[in-house]
């Protein structure tokens, strides 16, 4: 069993309320850092840990932090971003619903150590429940003297509020976030100036997602430097995996970073195996943006070393034969699914999601989810493969935004990884529209390549 | 599109312009536009979808341009431009759910209700809408029904029924 930092307690009646939290340790890191630490003491730590961001970049926390600009009189704010609404991937709902103290401990623990004296919860506008939820976690807390002013008699004021989104995926992308907070709509900005100089209200602000903001709390509590003990190289700490698709045991799961990836896969502790008694089809590993793999990638990388739950090692091959952890989404396809649906309707998603404000992204990702459902719907030539890889390529790095590349890569690595699969459905209109391409070869063992064993 | 087919004025009532006047608070001096999403929810919460006078009257109470909340209003995909059933089933039609049936679901409650997407049965009480991913994919398919967007996981066509019997009352 590996350690749970984060979820350990998911299961105790009430861990919901502060009362059975704090039996359960909690508040106790606020107490350690308010008490014991200077905020700049708490960085070092986040620092020592190697916490990388969990919403999906993965850049590392503590050195973000540091980035903050801190002219004299402006005030600085901490906004937890926890619009989760990358396909795929549903860990920071499932935090806020059952432990939604863990989320305000780290937010306090967080704000303290950047010099925030109001902080903002920006939750998707359909988490309503979840909404709730923290407010009165936050009321609670107030109450206990844990927000408010001069919390614990250490001169610290803070006040946290929840902020709705209005349903849009864009308002996730850190800048489109606080556009929205400020009203409006969620168009991203043009960077730089980075948030860290000129964010919310045009001060300071730093964006996290709610994981690794939760996640400073374990941190504060055992130290950086144990933290770091736990994972593999660079991916240190233990990760919340939102686990989808056709598998027996779809759930989010909190591992140890390092785990096998085909572990993860069939044992009972994680994902449970394929549901039905099917086959692994493919894995799209860290949400729906980042790179599909066909199951003869999903477990080794194309070196035939085993693939690893780490940033690095879904990151093995590049974008020719590996993926990213991204959100931590990880969906799985059984032999039955059929790839040119799914990538018809990933585009769709990302057309729909399109902010409009960047010509490629506006107009290829509709292109290209044109393009897609003649595909699927038996009407495409075979030039239209081609096509799409253009239109994807044009998109790609030319936006204001991620968005573009994240709408790109999906289409981009399905071609690359199932183009029989797509032709299938050029050369078989008819079949196609009754029976699907099934497993083929993409889960037959990739042949070695030469160059590779030589290194 | 804006509907304008609703033109009266309308007053929000005095709890609803507390509760406004609570949320304008959270932020700081001469920020009060950061309340205009909340606000646009309790407004839908209230009528049940956001009409032009509702959002003429928003903007009076913020002091920006009607303008402003209207461009805010057409961007987000929860604001209800026109007026829906009383309750709208909102199901995800994104991948995950996909790989666990949701297509199969939509249709069944297109055909169950005997309206198409977007449009609401004639005795007002439902409509239904695809939407995408509300991340709960692992407990797919999932539907959801404001205001208070509760929700239905691992739906089934029996659950569907149920569902639709118990809200009928
Ligand atoms: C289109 C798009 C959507 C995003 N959605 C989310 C999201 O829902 N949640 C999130 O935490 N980060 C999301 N991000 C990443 C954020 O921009 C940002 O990097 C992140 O919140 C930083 O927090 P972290 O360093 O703690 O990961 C998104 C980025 C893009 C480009
Ligand atoms: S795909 Fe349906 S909730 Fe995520």
């Amino acid at each position: 069993m590996g350690r749970k930092l984060l979820i350990e307690h998911i299961n105790v009646p009430g861990i919901n309320t502060l009362e059975v939290y704090r039996q359960k340790g909690g508040y106790r890191a606020v107490e350690k850092a308010l008490k014991t630490m200077s905020p700049d003491d708490v960085v070092e730590e986040v620092k020592k840990s190697g916490l990388r961001g969990r919403g999906g970049a993965g850049f590392p926390t503590g050195m973000k932090w540091s980035f903050l600009a801190k002219p004299e009189g402006v005030p600085r704010y901490l906004v937890c971003n926890a619009d989760e609404s990358e396909p795929g991937t549903f860990k920071d709902r499932h935090l806020m619903t059952y432990i939604p103290h863990a989320l305000i401990e780290g937010m306090i623990i967080s704000s303290y150590a950047l010099g925030a004296n109001v902080s903002y919860i920006y939750v998707r506008g359909e988490m309503m429940p979840q909404i709730r939820i923290l407010e009165k976690a936050i009321a609670e807390a107030k109450n206990a003297g844990f927000l408010g002013k001069n919390i614990l008699g250490s001169g610290y004021d803070l006040e946290l509020y929840v902020q709705p989104g209005g349903g849009a995926y864009i308002c996730g992308e850190e800048t489109a976030l606080i556009e929205s907070l400020e009203g409006k709509r969620g168009n991203p900005r043009i960077k730089p100036p980075f948030p860290a100089i000129a964010g919310l209200y045009n001060c300071p602000t730093v964006v996290n997602n709610v994981e690794s903001i939760a996640a400073t709390v374990p941190i504060i509590n055992d130290g950086g430097e144990e933290y770091a003990k736990i994972g593999v190289g660079r991916s240190t700490g233990t990760k919340l995996i939102s686990a989808s698709g056709n598998i027996n045991k779809p759930g989010v799961y909190e591992i140890e970073l390092g785990v096998p990836v085909e572990e993860f896969i069939y044992s009972d502790e994680y994902c449970g195996g394929i549901a039905n008694g099917k086959r692994l089809k493919a894995v799209v590993a860290g949400g729906s943006s980042v790179p599909i793999l066909p199951a003869n990638l999903v477990m080794k990388t194309a070196n035939g070393e085993n693939r690893l739950m780490t940033y690095e090692s879904l990151a093995d091959g590049g974008f020719a034969t590996g993926t990213m952890m991204g959100s931590g989404g990880f969906i799985v396809f059984d032999e039955d699914q059929c790839i040119v649906r799914n990538t018809w309707n990933f585009s769709r998603f990302y057309h729909h999601e399109s902010c409009g404000q960047c010509s490629p992204c506006r107009e290829g990702t509709g292109w290209m989810e044109k393009v897609l459902h003649r595909l699927e719907y038996g009407h495409g030539k075979l030039s239209d493969i081609d096509l799409l890889v253009d239109v994807s390529k044009k998109i790609e790095g030319n936006t204001i935004c991620p968005l573009g590349d994240a709408a790109a890569w999906p289409v981009a690595s399905a071609i690359r990884h199932f183009r029989d699969e797509f032709e299938w459905h050029v050369k078989e209109p008819m079949k196609s529209q009754s029976t699907n391409y099934g497993l083929a070869n993409y889960a037959k063992p990739i042949e070695k390549a030469v160059a590779a064993e030589e290194k | 599109m804006l509907s304008v087919t609703h033109t009266e004025e309308i007053e929000f009532s005095p709890a609803l312009l507390a509760q406004f006047s609570e949320i304008v608070s959270r932020y700081p001096e001469g920020k009060q536009k950061s309340a205009l999403l909340p606000i646009l929810h309790l407004v839908q919460a209230e009528y049940g979808w956001v009409s032009v006078p509702a959002m003429d009257k928003v903007a009076q109470f913020l002091s920006i341009e009607p303008i402003e909340v209207y461009e805010v209003a057409t961007f987000y995909t929860m604001f209800f431009l026109k007026p829906q059933g009383k309750y709208v089933l909102e199901v995800c039609r994104t991948g995950p759910c996909c790989l666990v049936g949701a297509e199969k679901i939509m249709k069944y409650i297109e055909q169950k209700l005997g309206v198409k997407e977007g449009e609401v049965t004639a005795d007002g009480q439902f409509s239904w809408r695809g939407v995408e991913c509300l991340a709960a994919c692992g407990f797919g398919p999932v539907l959801q029904i404001g205001p208070e967007y509760t929700f239905y996981e691992n739906l089934t066509e029996e659950k569907i029924d149920k569902l639709i019997a118990d809200l009928k009352g």
